[in-house]
């Protein structure tokens, strides 16, 4: 079977996707942002207006569960993260906006997550929550909002220079039975559509989001498996480094947007 | 293969097996049909007539994702202690069961307006009757198009 | 105890219409999906939602599979005087979970 063909039988909808890709490439601006727009702007009203009102958006239930687990005692130390880190709104303001970081300690990037079940090891002497565990959704839920409206600020680190380009050049490596890279759906035909649905840019500035087509709380890496599945590739497995890699590489992309913890989207 | 079949998985039957298909049989009707949904509607107004006007029933004409669609049912009647809107019933075409919900409101609401966030498993007419407490019955249509989403877990 | 979202307005004038708006967090799991072995999930939803105004009812809900996952109901009520509203679900096994909000009337 031609390349083609494939595409339009994946589509089902004889969209000529094969045509998009050919057409003139409409590239993202450079750090200046200005023809950078989020996931937000590609939604329907109704959509949009589920995000904005904190009483109606499911994404605010995790939140509140994260509050929950924020204050609770846990592990052999018998310490809530609030022992240490007192009121998030205060210590964690503008933390998650820095993530994926550098992490000492394994000299490479870590994002969010993993950061939380690293504290959770040492300082709680605690298990790790499973990824894409509620409780670990919940936490970094509730992390994040602190940073909800303020820049996003990865990318700068020059440590994490080599791995910021790993995870670009596996943004533009075509991959899967499709043989598309990320780039030639998010750079070269966003706003187009992909059947029912608006292609965004893929900036990932709302994570962990409250996905419709989930009915739940996921996190980048759930939602970026769901892209890999849908160009036919074998997905990354939770926490690998290719993954930490890509969701660097994204994140610094996106410098400078605002975070929109949590998110609701298609 | 499928490893967790969404709702649509099962409503698209044509990629079904006959043994699968033989099988939903047994458990339930796999499409509901515009039939059931007429049949639901006549369980709640008996044989009493209904007639268009009043209910304003809001959606989206084109929807981002089946599984979570914003509905708003708005009755232009008063809430009398002696005259209001009693219940407010919704109804679907295609899913596997025709109701979607019964709303029941009594006059300290002020106003009959209630929302909520529905499930459509494919492009479809909905339905809202609402009941006046004088017996009568008013409806309002609309019809909602439904797409899949792209790039999703199977 | 699943986690809930209420948003009552906290004061009102007396004789104003307020909006309430209701949120839990819920799989509402339809009965028609099949699991990773085969076999159909069972049915478990929320099939059932009260709101109480200082004891008496003033509004209640017959929910059906078609109800998104995690809930989300929003209806309208007098503000009569200051009190309690009483917010309960109850699910397809019969247990019932409640909430209470306060409202102060002028």
């Amino acid at each position: 079977m031609s390349a083609g063909s494939r595409r339009l039988s994946f589509l089902g909808v004889g969209l000529v996707m094969s045509a998009l890709v050919g057409s003139a490439a409409v590239g993202l601006a450079d750090a200046d942002g200005d023809s950078r727009r989020s996931g937000f702007d590609f939604m329907g009203p109704q959509t949009q207006a589920m995000q904005g009102d904190d009483t109606s958006n499911p994404g605010m239930l995790a939140v509140l569960e994260g509050e929950d687990i924020w204050n609770r005692k846990a592990g052999a130390a018998d310490k809530s993260c609030a022992d240490c880190h007192g009121d998030a709104a205060r210590s964690m303001h503008g933390v998650a906006a820095h993530y994926p970081a550098f992490d000492t300690g394994t000299g490479g990037p870590i994002n969010l997550d993993q950061r939380i079940n690293t504290c959770r090891e040492k300082n709680q002497e605690a298990e790790p929550f499973p990824w894409e565990s509620e409780e670990i959704l919940a936490l970094s839920a509730y992390v994040g909002l602190q940073s909800r409206g303020l820049p996003v600020q990865v990318g700068d680190d020059t440590r994490l220079a080599g791995a910021i380009k790993a995870g670009g050049e596996a943004f533009h490596r075509k991959q899967g039975q499709l043989d598309f890279s990320c780039a030639d759906c998010h750079d070269a035909n966003w706003g187009r559509k992909l059947g029912g649905s608006v292609i965004p840019q893929g900036h990932a500035t709302g994570y962990p989001i409250y996905r419709l087509e989930w009915q739940s709380m996921g996190s980048l890496q759930r939602r970026l498996r769901n892209c890999m599945a849908g160009v036919r590739a074998e997905p990354y497995s939770y926490g690998s480094p290719e993954f930490v890699e890509l969701e660097l590489y994204l994140m610094s992309r996106s410098r400078g947007m605002a975070v929109e913890t949590p998110a609701v989207r298609p | 293969m499928t490893i967790l079949a969404t709702r649509r998985d099962i409503l698209r039957t044509g990629a079904a097996t006959g043994a699968a298909f033989a099988t939903l049989l047994l458990v339930r009707p796999v499409l509901a049909k515009p039939e059931e949904m007429e049949a639901a509607i006549r369980a709640f107004t008996g044989s009493a007539p209904v007639a268009k006007g009043k209910v304003e029933l809001v959606l989206p004409a084109l929807v981002e994702n089946g599984n979570s669609v914003p509905l708003t049912v708005n009755v232009a009647h008063w809430m009398e202690p002696n005259d209001y809107v009693k219940t407010i019933a919704v109804f679907n075409e295609k899913n596997p069961q025709p109701n979607v919900a019964t709303f029941h409101l009594t006059p300290r609401a002020g106003r009959a307006s209630v929302s909520t966030r529905i499930r459509l498993g494919d492009s479809q007419k909905i339905t809202a009757i609402a009941q006046l407490s004088d017996g009568s019955f008013w409806v309002d249509e609309a019809e909602v198009i439904v797409t899949l989403p792209a790039c999703a877990e199977s | 105890m699943a986690r809930t979202l209420i948003n009552v307005p906290p004061t009102a004038k007396r004789g104003e219409v307020v909006e309430i708006k209701t949120l839990i967090s819920h799989p509402m799991e339809t009965g028609f999906r099949t699991g990773p072995d085969g076999a159909l999930i069972p049915r478990d939803i929320i099939h059932r939602f009260t709101c109480t105004y200082n004891g008496e009812e003033i509004f209640s809900a017959d929910l059906f599979p078609a109800i998104t996952a995690n809930p989300f109901i929003t209806f309208t009520t007098v503000a009569t005087e200051s009190g309690e509203l009483a917010l309960s679900w109850t699910d397809d096994k019969g247990q019932t979970q409640m909430e209470t909000a306060k409202i102060t009337v002028e």
